[in-house]
């Protein structure tokens, strides 16, 4: 069992969990993932490592909830457990030698993008950090990423916050306005990151983007994760989840984890019911 | 007076229009008096040419003679002495082409049935068995073991009865490994699995789950943390497909996916968290145990039709007979000599059909089985909504790209000796981490040898160090 130290709410529906887990905080690396089962009876979902502290035995980790499972998550309260956390799985983020970097963050995807900046960062190399969200409420990690940021551009599709539109726009404009980056740290919703990866194939910056498909095991035994990178099959739990986002399928990989999008949405919206009956 | 009837006393079994529709255990066991019937049929030859052919070495005429006059406990405890796990052993080793096949009794007739003779004894015990287990003197030596499948219970469950103070890492939420996670509860219910694991924890074997060896720990560590020891029975790994175009279609599972959510992640019962495509029409690519035990597993889930396609022959399918024949009695449909070349999509990605082309046998190769060759212009599609590959597994790189040192083959397995031993000094390997995809017992008959092989190890460290 694994204790939830902490638990905040960043926005209406982004929470932010810091769990003890002592040999995962000690291994933890920006870029990797967690498996976790709410219960005995739930199913295993894979969430990118948040950040972690080593001395306190903690691994950070943000989640959205979109389906029944992190919803049965964020009925857990501050001081009580969860069944199962095993990590850190999947290869950390490569960034050694890189000297100035974008790093474009979408929605919650920012969560992952943070630790990353963060590293970059400490490391020394100069942080251009582009952070989009749908709206102003749902807004996270302003505050954190203009600590380890050169420069920070806020985006919000509507405008109520920040620049209005997209990242792809922010990262176009700076780049036009001749920024040279040794690569693009690219973490966000699938379409995000094809479309960052597009924009950055026409100037030839280097992207690298974090997938995170379907998963049961998280240690390649299952197989359900498989994408296609550059016309090979990969597993993003071994091979991943980052990938060279110019050689990416995301055509494949957007198809791919709508598979149980009729089966996830009832389970929701019972998990939903239950809670209401309950209350 | 031996029984000399010829046939093997018929195990009950639940009847295929039944079973198709439950989860349930399909073999039923012999009644005390099929069993003490059965018993009666081993000559009890002296030159016992049935436990050359058993991987543990269980003393099978003597655990018979026991089923005979009744004294089923006692056989328990015969059995005991070599296997760690006889109730599954009992269910899921192949004993067609190991003791059975060297029963004498098999010249003319049937051989004694062996396997379901271990699997009443073991059953018998384990419902009735009340007591405690004495744990043995402790000799203050620690052995890590990586993975709790058949290798791995078996080697940590020999080292514990020999005193040492052994540790199972397992990556999975619970331990059994392909025991759990790949055969499905109606061919070995886990019920049976969790019993056989309590009484290793009761001998004193601690198991930790949700630790990826490679990942939260590494071997060195393991090491640095004060093991003397480390057995590597970490299982099969990545699964293999074929690279045909439409693979990563909606619809298309791994055998090692679609089987761990069903068994696993009990993914079969209603109101189950963990979803599964529930297709009318199902392809199972392979011909191997792990392809019936999908097949079936698709059947229960509700499908119309289920699709065994193999690229040889009938006599080239390397399933035991038994799991053909149950899967055959369940409607399966056997597509032999016949390749998939395609799998095609419908307007949604999702899997619509299988193109396949017929195939004839040609001259045998390497493997000794007889090559398949194209048929031309033999193109067909048959119309699945779910494809599941059961081709097979590569070895998982994660142990392996962490641990300096250690040797592989150049497909991944992991090198050993005779014994055991790999390349490192102190690190032991068996099971289909050093074999590639085989099977049980096998596994289990490697896990007993590093056993053997880690007990000298340390003994003779320890002797030295008196020296």
């Amino acid at each position: 069992m694994f204790k939830i130290l902490k638990k905040v709410s960043l926005n209406p529906t982004v929470t932010r969990m810091d769990i003890y887990a002592p040999a995962v905080a000690k291994k933890a690396q920006p870029g990797q993932f967690i498996i976790l089962r709410v219960d005995s009876e739930g199913e295993r979902i894979p969430l990118t490592i948040a950040d972690y502290d080593r001395e306190k035995g903690s691994v950070t980790i943000i989640y959205q909830i979109v389906g029944a499972t992190t919803a049965l998550l964020d009925r857990k309260a501050e001081g009580e457990y969860i069944s199962d956390f095993v990590g850190p799985l999947g290869k950390p983020t490569e960034t050694e030698g890189l000297k100035k970097v974008a790093v474009v963050g979408g929605g919650v995807g920012c969560a992952i993008a943070y630790p990353i900046a963060k590293k970059l960062h400490e490391q020394g190399a100069e942080v251009h950090t582009i952070a989009g969200f749908r709206t102003k409420d749902l807004v996270i990690l302003e505050d954190e990423f203009r600590a380890v940021s050169d420069k920070l551009v806020m985006m919000t599709d509507d405008g109520s916050y920040g620049e209005k539109g997209l990242v792809t726009n922010a990262l176009k404009a700076l780049l036009d306005s001749g920024e040279q980056y040794d690569e693009v740290i690219a973490i966000g919703p699938l379409i995000m990151m094809k479309f960052v990866s597009a924009l950055t194939k026409e100037y030839g910056v280097k992207t690298v983007v974090s997938m995170n498909p379907i998963m049961i095991d998280g240690t390649g035994m299952c197989g359900g994760c498989r994408l296609t990178v550059g016309g090979e099959v990969k597993f993003a739990c071994v091979d991943g989840p980052d990938f060279d986002g110019h050689l990416v399928d995301f055509d494949e990989a957007m198809d791919r984890v709508s598979m149980y999008k009729s089966f996830e949405k009832h389970e929701y919206e019972k998990t939903c019911n239950l809670f209401k009956k309950a209350e | 007076m031996p029984n000399m009837s010829l046939k093997k006393n018929e195990m009950p079994a639940q009847p295929p229009e039944v079973r198709i529709k439950n989860f349930l255990e399909v073999a039923l066991g012999y009644t005390k008096e099929q069993a003490i019937d059965e018993a009666k049929r081993c000559l009890n030859c002296k030159h016992r040419p049935c436990v050359a052919g058993c991987p543990v070495r269980i003393n099978i005429p003597d655990f018979i003679k026991e089923v005979a006059e009744g004294n089923f406990e006692k056989a328990y405890e015969i059995i005991a002495l070599s296997s760690s796990l006889p109730a599954v052993c009992g269910r899921v080793c192949p004993q067609e082409t190991q003791c059975e096949q060297k029963c004498v009794r098999g010249i003319k007739g049937e051989p004694v049935a062996i396997g379901r003779l271990e699997r009443f004894v073991a059953d018998w015990h384990n419902e009735r068995f009340t007591g405690k287990i004495t744990r043995p003197e402790p000799n203050g030596h620690r052995v890590a073991v990586i993975g709790s499948g058949p290798a791995g219970l078996t080697c940590a469950g020999d080292l514990a009865k020999k005193g040492y103070d052994v540790t199972i890492f397992e990556a999975l939420h619970t331990p059994g490994g392909v025991l759990v996670y790949g055969i499905p509860e109606f061919r070995l219910p886990k019920e049976i699995v969790k019993k056989e694991i309590d009484a290793l924890k009761e001998l004193g074997v601690k198991i930790k789950t949700n630790v990826v060896i490679g990942k939260t720990l590494s071997i060195d560590e393991l090491f640095e943390e004060g093991y003397e020891a480390v057995f590597i029975g970490s299982g099969a790994g990545l699964p293999r497909f074929m690279g045909i175009k439409g693979e990563n279609l909606k619809g298309v599972y791994s055998a090692n996916e679609f089987l761990t959510r069903v068994n696993l992640m009990k993914a079969y019962k209603e109101n189950n968290a963990t979803p599964i495509l529930r297709a009318g029409r199902v392809a199972v690519v392979g011909g191997g145990n792990v392809a019936m035990d999908a097949a079936r597993c698709a059947k229960r889930l509700g499908a119309d039709e289920v699709y065994i396609v193999y690229r040889r022959g009938e006599k080239e399918l390397p399933a035991r007979a038994e799991e053909i024949e149950h899967a055959k009695e369940e409607g399966i449909i056997f597509k032999l000599l016949t390749n998939p070349v395609e799998i095609l999509p419908d307007e949604n990605k999702f899997v619509k059909g299988i193109k396949c082309v017929e195939m004839t046998l040609g001259e045998p190769d390497e493997s000794g089985r007889r090559r398949p060759i194209v048929k031309p212009d033999s193109e067909f599609i048959l119309d699945v909504e779910c494809v599941i590959m059961a081709i097979g597994t590569s070895p998982n790189p994660l142990i392996k790209s962490t641990t300096q040192n250690l040797a592989t083959e150049k497909w991944g397995g992991i090198v050993t000796d005779e014994k055991g031993r790999t390349s490192r000094e102190g690190v032991f390997a068996g099971g289909d981490a050093v074999t590639g995809a085989a099977t049980v017992i096998l596994a289990m008959g490697a896990g007993k040898t590093a056993a053997e092989s880690i007990d000298e190890y340390i003994q003779s460290k320890e002797n030295a160090r008196r020296a």
